[in-house]
């Protein structure tokens, strides 16, 4: 009885969250599964159960395109964003020796998190466009005579706005596991006569392991969903899985906007959960 | 490593400058491009130096309702925080102990912080269109939003009670005290300076949220929905005075917690309370 009365507090304990996320994760991905199948004319959608809207996703060349350009993104941006990431963390771990400035360049790293990511996509425009300072300076050092085009609205303005958004979600969960690795064993490998290469090879980056794959789980997930920054940073010129759904929803073809959905959903849990077996979440925190 | 500052740490330190400036120099231009003078334009150079797109902002016909948005969305973002905070509460006290159900709860939470936003905002929306209720923000906007702010609290009380020392609760139950004053007296101290932190994250990620939102904040826009429109049609600066403004109150509010976060730490301190001591 008391185990009952245990679990019981626990589960009410538990259950504002458990409605919420029934309500606005389980019903809603539930909804977008079915009205995949369902018909649509170009006012209205109605239900069914119809195979029309994937054999026109999967039949299509668009789609297979944009998908591996989207999956492309993904890639490129995790690897830099870890690279990228990991060397912040581990300078901070690592190099800075006082706490108080551990704590300010943490802080400095993470405020960004906290404003607008429009905010900060825009703040590129100035900076990358056609008469952008990127361009004026490398006319006045003589490196380049015309403006360069791909700066904005480009793979590569898109990747830098992705970097620029998500490296902090990779250098808080890497720099959370630096710090709770055991001093000693540093020391340990350094009395044993490894090099600082060696101790980050052998010692640090198996030790982070944890961190990384949190920051990777972050890092992919935000990509592969992600349809703004691909419109805003890309000029609309570049589609994602994400701007697929997002036009579909904005000509009012829910029941196709749905059905790539269901595939994008589908690619990014088979991601995730690959990515979970490497990583006890809970315990990581 | 770095007691003789090796090169390394030289290059790693040029490297994590550079970092930085990668991650404010953007905001920070945007920032002195508000001031362009009222004939210039949206890059350098600065055409003398003037207030003129902050005293546009403040002109309502101009630039859409800005600050019907800006209000919509600091009650949205105040809401949000509050839900959260209880709720990550709530949540974190039941994973103390393991209950019928909390490993699958667990992935729901994950997942509700990996499914891509336009997936919630566009299924959300479905199920309003569905039942014929009109999507609003301070309803299917709220709900969305939660979704995206929930995980992060509770994932925060998950650290705080992984490192939460029994011994104190144990102390307040052999000493007669039922659940809520143990809840009450306790465990609330203890955990006190984290919430600050979960709010902070309720707030922000709400006052900025876009994906989550488009589809289900109706016909009201919040302010990161506003702004989006206004790239579309505004070529003025005026776009980087919002930006300015609306990024230093951002600023304004990070600091805020900030400053009570660390005030409540002070305070227990010269209170010589042990309180914040039982995380271990």
């Amino acid at each position: 009885m008391a185990v009952l009365q245990k679990n019981i507090s626990s589960i009410l304990l538990a259950s504002p969250v458990i409605l919420v996320l029934s309500a606005f994760i389980i019903v809603p991905i539930i909804l977008i599964t079915a009205v995949s199948f369902w018909g649509s004319t170009e006012f209205s959608i109605y239900p069914a159960f119809l195979f029309d809207n994937y054999e026109f996703l999967l039949t299509s060349d668009v789609t297979y395109r944009v998908f591996f350009r989207t999956l492309y993104f993904a890639v490129l941006v995790w690897a830099i964003t870890l690279v990228l990431g990991f060397t912040v963390a581990y300078y901070l771990a690592f190099f800075v020796h006082s706490l108080t400035w551990q704590i300010i360049c943490f802080l400095l790293c993470t405020i960004p998190f906290w404003t607008s990511n429009i905010i900060r996509m825009i703040s590129w425009i100035p900076f990358l466009g056609r008469n952008g300072l990127a361009n004026q300076s490398l006319i006045e050092m003589g490196i380049v005579d015309e403006p360069v085009e791909w700066l904005l609205y480009s793979e590569f303005s898109v990747c830098l706005a992705f970097v620029h958004l998500y490296t902090l979600f990779m250098v808080v969960p890497i720099f959370n596991t630096m710090m709770r690795i055991d001093k000693s064993l540093i020391e340990a490998a350094r009395d044993a006569g490894a090099s600082s290469t060696q101790i980050l090879v052998n010692v640090i980056i198996p030790l982070c392991k944890p961190g990384i794959m949190i920051g990777s789980i972050f890092v992919v997930a935000l990509v592969m969903g992600d349809f703004i920054t691909v419109r805003f940073m890309s000029g609309s010129q570049i589609a994602n899985m994400g701007r697929l759904i997002s036009n579909d929803i904005s000509l009012l073809q829910y029941p196709s906007a749905c059905a790539t959905a269901v595939v994008l959903l589908a690619t990014v849990v088979i991601m995730i959960s690959i990515m979970l077996r490497f990583v006890d979440i809970r315990k990581e925190l | 490593m770095g007691e003789k500052r090796s090169t390394g740490f030289y290059v790693l330190t040029a490297i994590f400058i550079a970092f930085l400036v990668f991650l404010y120099g953007p905001v920070i231009t945007i920032g002195i491009l508000s001031f362009q003078g009222p004939t210039g334009g949206l890059t350098f150079p600065m055409q003398g130096t003037s207030l003129h797109w902050f005293q546009e902002l403040f002109r309502t016909q101009m630039v859409g309702d800005i600050w019907g948005s800006f209000q919509r969305s600091i009650i949205l973002g105040l809401t949000v925080m509050v839900i959260t905070v209880v709720f990550s509460v709530g949540a974190g006290m039941a994973y103390r102990k393991k209950f019928f159900g909390s490993t699958p709860l667990f992935y729901l939470i994950i997942a509700s912080l990996v499914i891509p936003s336009i997936l919630v905002s566009l299924g959300v929306g479905l199920i309003f269109s569905q039942l014929g209720w009109e999507v609003h923000w301070s309803t299917s906007g709220l709900g969305a939003q939660l979704t995206w702010t929930l995980p992060f609290g509770i994932l925060i009380m998950f650290a705080v009670f992984n490192r939460f020392d029994k011994a104190y609760e144990e102390a307040g139950r052999d000493l007669g005290a039922g659940p809520i004053q143990v809840f009450r007296l306790i465990v609330l101290p203890i955990i006190a300076p984290s919430l600050i932190g979960v709010a902070l994250f309720g707030f922000t990620l709400s006052y900025d949220e876009f994906a989550r939102t488009l589809l289900t904040s109706g016909s009201r826009n919040t302010l990161p929905l506003e702004i989006f429109g206004m790239t579309t049609n505004v070529t003025t600066p005026v776009i980087y005075a919002l930006g300015t403004l609306t990024t230093l109150f951002s600023l304004l509010i990070i600091v805020f917690f900030l400053t009570f976060f660390v005030l409540s730490q002070r305070r227990r301190d010269k209170k010589g309370s042990d309180a914040g001591k039982g995380l271990v």
